[in-house]
């Protein structure tokens, strides 16, 4: 366990964690070739996304996926929950919206595993602090 | 734009490394490292942050006047007590980047000489606890909160305190009171809590959405953060949206943008493509705002010229089905239940309101009832102690003052035209299309329809409960509603 | 100094730095108002929560109404206090409040003394716009108070006064909205509650929310019943304030009229309490002396300081709140249970008659008294020491009820043998009364002196602590004193901590004594009756030939014929009680 003594340690901190996920992102990573963020919050739950979470972790075993699965907040698009974010290896990520179970094998089998567009993303069009 | 809510749905809520990726607890190492308190309070006032709970207070100000009270002791206290139905912005900053209100309040406590910080959180928000609970275990654990931040000797910690679910509690001496196991009730201000807040020390009341930009405008600046924005209301607004809308969420835009950007642009319209009829913002003491108002840029005073507020950001979209003297008659009812009963016109005066409303709906309304709403709204604004009660009759208002020939048709033609009022709804049987075919009479669930098989069949009006089944049932279009 | 300039209804007004616009409207006569706010001057007694809105006045430049006795006035400030604004909102808001009271005005137990009543009047209320819904809830009788809190108004004086002043914290704001009102945790009954029916709320409750136990018809009954003698004794406090209730000046002593009226509602024999003052001071002083005497030879476990027991709500505060100090207040009876005590033994058997045939009303300025003549201690085989206890305002609408023209009575004397009393007796209705009794007494004792002196001005005033050291001929005697029972509650913790230097403490539960009891005429926030009261009492002991309670003669034929000496195991048997832990 670090403990953050200085501003120094600080930026030691975020370069390790900034230069692991770019490597995960440039695909240098050959662990964890798949991010998947699912939208755990309230909102997210209350729709279903603790069962996506949990139907995500055993399919991706189930067909030998390296891919981290991880939960976040929630992305404002309430009318789409659960909504579940996918970003491969030098691909944009992308947001499914209405992910139920026959959705998320879709997400795996089709748009994972053969890189094939499946449609009914949702389109994130704000600005970030970095724009 | 997103400030507020920028690691929201970008990181994991339960590690601390990914916020520290994003930049987090940079600002208080600068603020701590670089700045000092008078140039951190006045980097907050130069960029014209105001308070997102609703009051839009100036929050440097409010800073620096808990800065300048000299005492021992001094809080920071986090208002998480967001009670507006259907506004829910707090708890999506609280479950999902946590840490941004942990570092801003040490940054609050920095400047205005606090080491103890309190986070006023409703109870019914387990999972905004759980994970606040989490993030301050783990900043605790990087020595990120305790003594010796940073290498420096500034010390602060955070505690939680939970309230029962008040909405006056988020007036902020009511939640003082609350977190000293005082009943929840506002007291006349001054003194106000920078002066005497918290067990009587100077306290700093601050709501979560103004505590998660705070960060953000040290990293980047107060010239970054006061371009973006109106005159007198800068940075963004994160707006909860419901209604009769298609994309009904949470969104943040700057201030400035427009209703008809919201509603239309990201909110995607109208469901079913019905028309517009008005938008309520600034949760159950905000106003209703007619279609004129929709290219009005949002900000904190063009929504309380335009009779409504900023609140904490609800947005409700009506349309053309929404009667707007229920809608008025639903959000005084919220009001009347979460007023403390301290002062007489909101506790007596609300329920009046109330049921003058009441009354209205089911069709006993007299015209003068509009005038005696008016003049009892009008004494309730100005006579009540807090904010809940000065703002509590602002949906009457609004709706009477935007949808005045609404309330005329209730008591004066005894019709509600959006024919959501049933004591005013009347469904007939018209003689020459009713074939007699009994389906009606088969299915009223009050016996209320009699007739002979192939003879017109007829309703009987004072047993009539206007559930509507005869009509959906009906083959021939042989009954009216009117 | 700071001062404020600024105009009231248009008159230039100078105030220090700090007054509400309440006060400084009420400098240049300028009275708004107020239902809620209630400030008792020299007692350090305020309630202002700001709630009732009544006092509400236009500010130039400000958004709302202010509420004048909150807001603090501010340089160059322009109030108004009676524009067509302020009044509107003030009549509007009287006008929501009395659409939630029940119109039951003139069969009202606060009827002619409600402050409500008087608003409407002030106000000129003629209609109320506002119908609806009014709030229900249960009526609570308990042995002394009545609360029927469809009447609450929400000011919270009550509230203040069991919290703030009396530390009691039974009565609190309770439900949301609408529904709120001052209750017991839980709509509890009082009974139930750890109430110790001081009765300041009743005192202080603007409406006939929370009123006394009415007795009036019990005693009318008694007096009709041919086969009862019914005889009364009247506490010394009722003299200085009955004559409140038929208008005149506060402060006025009105003994002889009292006696007067009490013999012609046709009660047997017209006695006093204060001879039975006397009897306690017997007991108590000498109580003192012993444990003061095994104090001085050494005795650690001699419990000191010596508390006084004289109040019924002090004496049922302790049994809640410090039982585990239990066996430090004396054991003497108050003197309204040991004039019961020797009426129903002494008396009885002088008239020979039995016990039950002989009626004890008491005339007391204390609602807890009627409580405390039911305390099971204080019957023989069910049947009570003292019978019927009316309050001061209970004997005044009695009187009224019996056509009697108070004013104009002629002064009368009280009857014997349990009628005569000393000063020091009369002065047991004042806060520092009962110790000041005590030291005269105490004092000839044990020094075998007459004292150099009878008026010990530092035991005297209105200070809510007092301390003072008196002379017993080079014994040095610490005295303490609280009224109020947040100042007890000061003290006994003071002696919990083993910090208390005191021998004996004086304690009594209202604000300035009995004459501030939660039976007598209402002061209505009048602080300056109190006093005028309290100038009364001393009045009428300087006016005494006998002043100290030994020397009356009665109560010294009283042991001679009966009791033997002060602490005999028959002044034991009928004159001291015990007390219990009302925690379990």
């Amino acid at each position: 366990m670090y403990k953050i003594k200085s501003l120094d340690d600080l930026k030691q901190i975020r370069g390790e964690v900034q230069s692991k996920n770019s490597l995960k992102r440039n695909g240098e990573n050959t662990e964890q070739v798949v991010q998947i963020k699912v939208g755990m919050a309230t909102c997210g739950i209350a729709s279903g996304a603790k069962e996506i979470m949990k139907f995500l972790l055993e399919e991706c075993e189930h067909q030998a996926i390296d891919a981290q699965i991880k939960q976040t907040g929630c992305l404002g698009y309430c009318y789409a929950e659960p909504m579940v974010e996918v970003q491969l290896t030098d691909a944009e990520p992308i947001v499914f919206g209405y992910v139920d179970k026959k959705r998320a094998s879709e997400i795996i089998e089709k748009y994972i595993m053969q890189g094939e567009q499946i449609g009914g993303e949702i389109s994130i069009s704000f600005k970030t602090i970095n724009d | 734009m997103r400030i507020a809510l920028r690691n929201c749905g970008l990181i994991d809520p339960e590690k601390i490394e990914e916020y520290i990726a994003e930049d987090g607890y940079f600002a208080l190492g600068k603020c701590l490292t670089e700045f000092t308190r008078e140039e951190t309070i006045k980097e907050i006032k130069d960029s014209g942050l105001r308070g997102r709970g609703g009051g839009g207070f100036p929050t440097g100000l409010k800073w620096e006047i808990t800065k300048n009270v000299e005492a021992g002791q001094k809080y920071v206290v986090c208002n998480a007590d967001e009670g507006d139905p259907g506004a829910f912005m707090d708890r999506s900053i609280l479950e999902g980047d946590p840490h941004s209100v942990i570092e801003a309040m040490a940054i609050c406590g920095y400047c205005i000489g606090a080491d103890t910080g309190l986070v006023y959180i409703r109870a019914e928000y387990p999972l905004a606890i759980e994970r606040l609970k989490i993030a301050i275990k783990q900043a605790r654990e990087f020595g990120l909160l305790g003594e010796g931040i940073l290498g420096t000797n500034f010390n602060f910690d955070i505690e939680l305190r939970y309230g029962a679910g008040a909405f006056v509690c988020g007036e902020e001496t009511a939640l003082i009171h609350s977190m000293e196991g005082l009943r929840g009730e506002p007291t006349v201000k001054p003194p106000f809590p920078s002066v005497s807040g918290y067990m009587g020390k100077p306290t700093n009341v601050n709501n979560v959405e103004t505590f998660a930009s705070v960060p953000v405008i040290i990293n980047k600046g107060a010239n970054w953060f006061n371009k973006i924005g109106t005159e007198k209301s800068k940075g963004t607004k994160v707006f909860a949206l419901a209604g009769k809308i298609n994309k009904v969420g949470l969104v943040e835009v700057p201030m400035g943008t427009t209703l008809r950007e919201v509603i239309y642009d990201i909110g995607g319209g109208i469901v079913n493509g019905k028309e517009f009829k008005s938008v309520q913002t600034g949760g159950p003491s905000g106003g209703c705002l007619t279609k004129d108002f929709l290219d009005t840029p949002i900000d904190y005073d063009n929504l309380i010229a335009a009779g409504s507020m900023m609140g904490s950001g609800g947005m409700i979209v009506l349309d053309e089905d929404d009667c707007m003297v229920s809608i008025a008659k639903f959000y005084l009812e919220f009001t009347l239940e979460e007023s403390c009963g301290k002062c007489t016109p909101c506790r007596i005066g609300n329920k009046r309101l109330f049921e003058i409303l009441t009354k209205i709906t089911e069709g006993n309304g007299v015209l003068e009832d509009i005038e005696r709403l008016r003049v009892l709204s009008n004494v309730i604004k100005d006579t009540s102690l807090c904010g809940l009660g000065q703002s509590s009759p602002n949906p009457v208002l609004s709706t009477i003052n935007n949808f005045e020939e609404e309330y005329r048709a209730h008591v004066v033609d005894g019709k509600c035209p959006a024919g959501q009022c049933k004591s005013l709804l009347r469904y007939d049987i018209v003689e020459d299309l009713c074939t007699g075919c009994t389906l009606c009479f088969r299915n009223c669930p009050v016996g209320a329809i009699t007739g002979e098989r192939r003879e017109p069949h007829l309703i009987d009006q004072s047993l009539c409960i206007k559930c509507g089944v005869c009509f959906e049932k009906c083959k021939f279009n042989a009954i009216t509603l009117i | 100094m700071d001062t404020v300039s600024l105009i009231i209804d248009n008159k230039p007004v100078v105030v220090k730095k700090g007054t509400t616009i309440l006060e400084a409207a009420s400098g240049i006569g300028v009275h708004v108002p107020t239902l809620c706010h209630m400030k008792l001057d020299d007692l350090n007694i305020e309630n202002k929560p700001g709630g009732c809105r009544i006092c509400v006045v236009e500010v130039e430049g400000r958004r709302n109404l202010a509420p004048a006795c909150c807001t603090d006035v501010n340089e160059g400030m322009e109030v108004s206090t009676h524009s067509l604004r302020a009044i509107n909102a003030r009549r509007t808001v009287l006008e929501l409040i009395l659409s939630d009271h029940p119109a039951d005005c003139l069969i009202c137990a606060k009827s002619g003394n409600c402050d409500l009543q008087d608003m409407a009047h002030q106000l000129g209320t003629r209609e109320i716009h506002y119908k609806g819904e009014q709030s229900h809830y249960r009526k609570d009788t308990s042995p002394a108070i009545i609360r029927e809190i469809d009447k609450c108004i929400m000011c919270r004086r009550c509230e203040m006064m069991c919290n703030e002043v009396q530390t009691v914290g039974v009565l609190s704001a309770i439900n949301r909205g609408f529904d709120s009102v001052v209750s017991p945790a839980f709509e509890m009954n009082l009974d139930h509650s750890e109430c110790t029916y001081c009765g300041q709320c009743v005192a202080v409750c603007p409406t006939g929310a929370l009123t006394e136990v009415d007795h009036t018809g019990k005693v009318i009954h008694a007096l009709s019943d041919k086969t009862k003698t019914v005889i009364v004794q009247t506490a010394p406090a009722v003299r200085a304030a009955l004559g409140e209730e038929f208008g005149m000046e506060a402060g006025t002593l009105v003994t002889g009229k009292l006696v007067a009226a009490l013999r012609r509602l046709g009660f047997d024999h017209i006695f006093d309490t204060d001879f039975a003052a006397d009897l306690t001071i017997m007991e108590e002083g000498t109580e003192l002396l012993n444990r003061l005497g095994k104090h001085l030879a050494g005795d650690k476990d001699v419990k000191l300081p010596i508390l006084t027991s004289c109040c019924p709500a002090w004496v049922k505060f302790f049994e809640h709140q410090f039982p585990e100090m239990k066996d430090i207040p004396s054991t003497a009876r108050s003197p309204q249970q040991m004039f019961g005590s020797i009426a129903k033994t002494y008396f009885a058997e002088k008239l020979k008659i039995k016990r039950e045939d002989l009626v004890v009303v008491s005339i007391m300025p204390c609602v807890a008294k009627k409580y405390e003549c039911g305390r099971d201690e204080f019957k023989v085989n069910g049947n009570p020491d003292v019978d019927l206890v009316i309050t001061t305002r209970e004997l005044a609408a009695l009187i009224k009820l019996s056509n009697i023209d108070f004013k104009s009575l002629p002064n009368e004397e009280f009857d014997n043998p349990l009628g005569e009393s000393s000063g020091a007796g009369v002065i047991f209705g004042t806060t520092g009364g009962v110790i000041e009794a005590a030291v005269r007494t105490a004092y000839e004792i044990h020094t075998k002196k007459e004292l150099p002196r009878l008026d010990f001005d530092e035991l005297r005033g209105m200070e809510g602590i007092r301390e003072a050291t008196i002379d017993f001929d080079g014994l040095p005697i610490k005295i303490g004193i609280a009224h109020g029972l947040g100042n007890a509650r000061k003290l006994l913790e003071d002696i919990q901590a083993g910090k208390s230097e005191f021998h004996a403490i004086e304690i009594m539960s209202c604000p300035g004594g009995c004459i501030g009891g939660g039976g007598q005429p209402y002061h209505h926030g009048n602080a300056d009756i109190l006093k005028k009261r309290q100038m009364a009492i001393y009045q009428e002991d300087s006016n005494k030939s006998i002043r100290k309670s030994h020397e009356n003669p009665y109560i010294i034929k009283l042991y001679e014929e009966f009791l033997g000496e002060p602490m005999s195991e028959k002044a034991h048997h009928l004159l001291h009680t015990k007390y219990f832990d009302r925690t379990e």
